[in-house]
């Protein structure tokens, strides 16, 4: 803190007022200030009616299921992407580049795309719907349905955050643990993990938000059951078409503050993560 | 080098990382490659003119023309945006500093349909600024200004978040020095920050590219869908699909999942140069 007020630039670099202007004025007109409408809107409708819409067994059902689909994804892809970024940074085999690329499609594929590719792929007869229909196993409009949407959908969260710790891991450790006689798996838990652990969370915190607030890949596969594959963004979006805007607005609100504390959480991990980095 | 190291290193077994890759491998194929390769395989089921006539169909080359304006809006202005952020937030100590970096970061985390519902609750007919915009005969939900709206709050943390923590990095010891100098502002932007940034940038506005052209969410709450008028191409997309036209469907999520693969490979150039 001292050494950083100490080092602290006068400021002899021009274009401070133009560059925080510009960005403090686009900040409140396109993020801040229809936030904060919504916040407003919801306000009006008061506490008892808010209770009212959330509490409605549909509302509850439709929460129910994101958070669950949600979950499941993440827990899905926190191994796989743990996966993923080890075999990434540790190995070297053919190959390896276009896997490393394949790891950003779910990013840069819009989700209605990859929303329609998945409900064909999986309808009974896609590639793999076929076989799984055969044996009697349905994913297009079950819960199934959604849980993979948004599996797919928040795939390079987990890669991506934990890929540029376990690079700059010093392999001296592992080597230090290696020659003292600790097995791999020894060496993964009490070297590796405890580096890539904050990452590890984050990336996790930051695909379930998105999986939360999926719309585009889910609604295709989903069905859109009321009370079983029915999430609650679909949800708020029907309350709108029925000129519902109260419910629309107390949906959006939850899930608003879903991500926020999620947003806060991910962003503690990493602060306390620098915090303990720089301590050392 | 690691990987040399601890392959060679005794007992430790040689078939998990074998193993491990295999793995990587076959899950990847499954849940990354077949549904990209699905779209493609069932574009061109029924051959390459029934593809050309499903892009060239006028209601589709209506939304991809709609959609490439979006995208001529929206990118030059969050490019603006996302310079003018890092230049505020890297070469500058302000209070508030961190706050509005969460605060860039917001419409990363927020669900674009949540984004689309913050818009209709403001400028919509029951929204805040509802009657003031009936009684002046103004329209931005269901027309374009609300879809350009909706696309730059999805997009807005994009180029900022590419180029902020270069800049960071990067230090500012070669613009003060361009200063004392004597550069101006604009010279020392163009001529010391820009060159420096460029790549970071370039990926920035082609994320942010990929993202406003495909943004499908936030746009559907507040296009409100009008065929031939506000339908963005990932809007008719779901039309079509919903039509059971699924090869025209495809046939049009083709083309965007072209620009989803161009992206990939600007991103693999530009780390190769880095």
């Amino acid at each position: 803190m001292t050494a950083a007020a100490a080092i602290k630039p006068k400021r002899v670099l021009p274009g401070f007022s133009l560059s925080l202007g510009t960005t403090l004025l686009y900040v409140a007109l396109v993020i801040l200030i229809p936030v904060i409408a919504l916040v407003l809107k919801g306000a009006e409708i008061g506490p008892a009616r808010f209770w009212a819409i959330i509490a409605a067994p549909r509302t509850l059902a439709a929460l129910r299921v994101t958070l669950t689909a949600a979950a499941l994804a993440t827990v899905f892809n926190a191994f796989y992407g743990l996966l993923m970024a080890w075999v990434l940074t540790r190995y070297d085999f053919p190959g390896k580049r276009i896997l490393d690329a394949l790891m950003d499609i779910p990013f840069a594929l819009p989700t209605a795309v990859a929303g329609i590719s998945l409900t064909a792929l999986y309808s009974a007869n896609g590639w793999f719907g076929a076989p799984l229909t055969g044996a009697g196993i349905n994913v297009v409009y079950t819960l199934g349905g959604v849980i993979l949407a948004m599996t797919f959908t928040s795939i390079p969260f987990v890669v991506r955050a934990i890929q540029p710790v376990l690079e700059d891991l010093d392999p001296a450790m592992e080597q230090a643990a290696m020659t003292l006689g600790a097995r791999p798996f020894a060496i993964f838990r009490r070297v590796v993990l405890p580096a890539i652990l904050p990452a590890w969370l984050a990336g996790s915190t930051v695909a379930f938000a998105r999986s939360l607030g999926e719309f585009g890949a889910v609604v295709f596969i989903a069905g859109n059951l009321p009370f079983k594959t029915e999430i609650a963004a679909l949800l708020a979006f029907i309350r709108l078409e029925e000129y519902d805007y109260q419910g629309a607005a107390a949906i959006a609100l939850v899930l608003l503050l879903f991500a926020l504390i999620l947003l806060m959480i991910s962003n503690l991990i990493q602060f306390r993560a620098a915090r303990h980095l720089e301590a050392r | 080098m690691s990987t040399l190291a601890l392959s060679h290193a005794p007992g430790q077994s040689r078939r998990m990382p074998q193993l491990l890759i295999g793995l990587a491998f076959v899950l990847t194929a499954i849940f990354v490659v077949a549904p990209l390769a699905f779209i493609f395989w069932r574009a061109f089921a029924g051959g390459w003119a029934v593809y050309l006539a499903n892009i060239t169909d006028p209601l589709v080359l209506h939304a991809i023309w709609l959609t490439t304006l979006v995208a001529v809006i929206v990118v030059p202005v969050n490019v603006a945006f996302g310079i003018a952020a890092a230049w505020a937030i890297a070469r500058f100590r302000f209070p508030g500093r961190k706050l509005l970096m969460v605060l860039i970061e917001i419409p990363f985390s927020i669900s674009p349909i949540i984004a689309g519902i913050c818009y209709l609750l403001l400028y919509g007919r029951q929204g805040l600024l509802g009657p003031w915009l009936a009684a002046h005969d103004l329209k931005i939900m269901f027309a374009l200004p609300g879809i350009l709206l909706v696309t730059m709050f999805v997009t807005a943390p994009f180029v900022a978040r590419e180029v902020l923590p270069l800049m960071q990095a990067q230090g500012s010891e070669q613009e003060q020095a361009a200063v004392t100098l004597g550069a101006r502002g604009w010279q020392v932007f163009s001529r010391v920050t820009l060159p420096n940034i460029r790549w970071a940038l370039l990926y920035g506005a082609v994320l942010c590219t990929a993202r406003a052209v495909g943004e499908f969410g936030g746009v559907s709450v507040v296009s409100g869908s009008i065929r031939g008028q506000t339908n963005t191409l990932p809007l008719q997309i779901e039309l079509m699909f919903n039509d059971l036209n699924t090869t025209g469907a495809f046939a049009a999520a083709s083309t965007l999942t072209v620009i989803a693969l161009v992206v990939l490979v600007i991103k693999a150039v530009l780390e190769s140069r880095r």
